[in-house]
């Protein structure tokens, strides 16, 4: 009896080594280079560092003066902003496309190519040519919008429509990515449910509302958790097009977590608001989770 | 079970990454050193030059091996500051001014430098980079910002070059005089930044900062006028933001494309304009109640933490005050060495355009301090830059502008 009870405790350490072999590939980066940063992060945030100088605690002290600055609340809603403007326009955008390329068109693999290029493409080299598509005297959109008697805004140097260009660049470069996950979730969806519809006297909107969406939500679901995670940690495309200006007109949580260690000696205060950050991301996408439940349909 | 290994994984990769990191900076015992220099003042086209200096050095010192590191100028201050934070410095670094040296010094990452030869530097500049009578850093080169003008265009409108007798009105009519925006040409470009304006302040009699250095002292009616001098070019003699004023190489694309009569802007750019079509010259920048002028220097330093402190040291007395390095930047026209010895300097002014190279050591005489203060020098120079924005993109009067940033600022020099 003894010896079945040794035998099977080895074959479980065996088993549980052989997990553990393959995990380390993935488990050996994470935890040097993602978790163990997080919980570096969590003592800087108890300190006051400006880099150069040895660390002092300082306690909660760091997230109490953030809580009472006025730029922590104005850099959170210029994200949600952010967000607001970008998760519509992509998504419908990104549906629209995959909807579009999902029929017998011509070309449409080279079409599915051409629209994911941005995906890939560096976010400076993607920025830095909408900065110049937006320049406002000289960009081809004012250009053009000349050309139709309407007088083009000013863009990224207007404090008015400098989140509103970094939306519309990050709306087109996402474009492709939500566009190959919709139509994943497009293919997948049996073709006899549309001909179980088109009997039934369905229309085109009528198929696409009680049919797609439905079928598509998982797809969906994805696409928007992702998409928010991705929105509240906007960075590159800001820092690139307007570096959060005018007179902070664009200040997103990470450019001002970037702006506080590296432009103003504040680590400490930096690390505590990528922990806010942390938190608020954590929170929003339990409650998607959560939520999901009522709207998305594995059927 | 599982965890266990996981943890004991962890630990022996973290330990192996902290050996890896120590082992880079250990000299060896043959008597050989090597020894890392990061810098960025030779980016951008001086690569080859810094390497003649390394190459001297090397000639001069058998027994010591620089490793030169070069990063580009905008992302460099970062970079050394991370690699401080670190403990992965190069021995010998860059510093990038004055108000750097400050910071760097007041956070204890340079080591004193015991050895240098004093007498063979220009005193006023050695003298900002020691503190407590100790000498922390040495400047290697300087630089001043004079008013660049174009001479066709002068000619072409009939207006008298500029001298230094002029006047801030004497520059505001000829701009008038000069601009054509028909012709799309401008008559006058001065940066509206933290950097032009505490220059002008000093320019009108006003200053940045309280003698005492707790306060601002820009917001009086003399100071409002050198806000205004900066602000109000925008649409009348200079274009405007919108015109995409303000962005990177802008000003200097305008003034090569000979559509731009008068730039305020610093001798570095002498290389880039060496080319261009047009008929250029200097002269001092004009003052309103005095002349005052923006003198800015490149220092280096040797880290503390540095494992060959004395080769170090060695290098940045050599990269700072030797011949061969003067010969060097003389002969590429590589900013100005600091020495004292200025008749070594001579070479220099008969070096090709411009004309009145003479221009560049008169401006130095007067020079406007630059307020230093610590740890919130960037977001200082942040917080009046944006506001003289807001002023010249016509969202704030330029009064409201100077409020704003005396409350900020003010906040920012009690913490």
């Amino acid at each position: 009896m003894t010896t079945v009870r040794v035998g099977r405790r080895r074959t479980k350490t065996k088993y549980a080594l052989t997990v553990l072999a393959f995990l380390l590939p993935s488990a050996i980066p994470l935890l040097l280079f993602v978790l163990g940063p997080m919980v570096a992060a969590l003592w800087v945030s108890l300190t006051k560092w400006n880099l150069l100088s040895p660390a002092q605690f300082v306690g909660l002290d760091n997230y109490v003066k953030l809580l009472s600055d006025p730029t922590t609340g104005a850099v959170f809603l210029h994200t949600l902003y952010y967000i607001a403007g970008y998760l519509p326009l992509v998504y419908i955008g990104g549906l629209a496309l995959a909807l579009a390329l999902n029929t017998a068109l011509k070309g449409r693999a080279f079409l599915r190519g051409i629209y994911f290029l941005p995906v890939v493409t560096s976010w400076i080299v993607v920025a830095l040519v909408w900065r110049w598509l937006l320049s406002p005297s000289t960009g081809i959109v004012n250009v053009v919008l000349g050309w139709i008697g309407i007088h083009g805004p000013g863009w990224w140097t207007d404090p008015a429509w400098a989140m509103p260009s970094i939306i519309l660049a990050s709306s087109w470069k996402d474009l492709g990515f939500v566009m190959v996950i919709l139509l994943a979730g497009l293919q997948a969806i049996p073709t006899d449910m549309y001909d179980a519809a088109k009997v039934d006297g369905a229309g085109w909107w009528r198929r696409l509302f009680s049919v797609t969406l439905p079928l598509l939500s998982p797809s969906t679901f994805f696409v928007i958790v992702i998409s928010l995670i991705n929105g509240f940690q906007v960075f590159d495309q800001v820092y690139a097009m307007t570096g959060g200006g005018p007179n902070g007109a664009s200040e997103v949580v990470v450019e001002q977590i970037y702006d506080l260690t590296f432009r103003y000696g504040r680590a400490g205060d930096a690390s505590a608001l990528s922990w806010m950050l942390f938190i608020v991301i954590l929170a929003v996408t339990l409650i998607q989770v959560r939520g999901q439940r009522r709207w998305v349909n594995y059927g | 079970m599982n965890r266990k290994i996981l943890a004991a994984i962890g630990v022996v990769g973290v330990a192996a990454l902290a050996m890896t990191g120590c082992a880079s900076n250990s000299g060896s015992t043959s008597g050989k050193v090597t020894i890392t220099y990061s810098n960025f003042i030779s980016n951008g086209g001086n690569e080859a030059n810094l390497a003649k200096i390394v190459t001297a050095f090397e000639k001069a010192n058998p027994n010591i091996t620089v490793k030169v590191k070069t990063l580009p100028y905008a992302s460099y201050d970062e970079a050394q500051q991370t690699d401080l934070a670190a403990g992965t410095s190069a021995d010998v670094f860059d510093i990038d001014g004055a108000s750097n040296y400050g910071v760097y010094e007041e956070n204890g990452v340079l080591a004193p430098l015991t050895s240098v030869p004093s007498s063979l530097y220009n005193k006023a500049l050695l003298d900002t980079y020691a503190t407590g009578g100790k000498q922390y850093g040495l400047p290697t080169s300087f630089s001043d910002v004079v008013l660049f003008y174009n001479k066709d265009l002068f000619d072409k409108a009939g207006v008298s070059y500029p001298t230094s007798s002029w006047t801030w009105k004497d520059e505001t009519a000829a701009a008038l005089k000069l601009t054509d925006q028909a012709a799309g040409v401008w008559g006058d470009h001065q940066p509206v930044t933290y950097n032009e304006f505490y220059k002008t302040l000093v320019q009108n009699g006003a200053s940045f900062l309280n003698k005492a250095g707790t306060k601002v002292a820009f917001n009086t009616p003399a100071g409002l006028a050198a806000a205004k001098w900066l602000v109000d070019k925008s649409g009348t003699t200079m274009p405007t933001i919108a015109d995409g004023q303000g962005t990177a190489d802008f000003d200097t694309n305008l003034f090569k494309a000979g559509k731009l009569a008068m730039l305020h802007t610093g001798i570095w750019e002498f290389g880039a304009f060496a080319d261009t079509p047009a008929n250029w010259d200097i002269a001092e920048e004009p003052g309103s109640t005095q002349h005052a002028n923006a003198v800015f220097s490149n220092g280096i330093g040797v880290s503390a933490t540095s494992k060959n402190k004395d080769a170090a040291e060695k290098w940045a007395i050599y990269m700072s005050s030797s011949t061969e390095m003067v010969n060097v930047r003389l002969d590429s026209g590589w900013e100005l060495p600091t020495i004292s010895d200025t008749k070594k300097l001579n070479t220099y002014l008969d070096k090709g355009k411009p004309t009145h190279r003479q221009v560049v050591f008169d401006a130095a005489k007067t020079i406007a301090p630059a307020p230093s203060i610590g740890d919130n020098q960037s977001a200082m120079q942040d917080d009046i830059t944006n506001e003289l924005i807001e002023a010249q993109a016509g969202r704030e009067t330029v009064q409201q502008a100077l409020d704003n940033a005396e409350q900020k600022i003010n906040a920012l020099l009690k913490q």
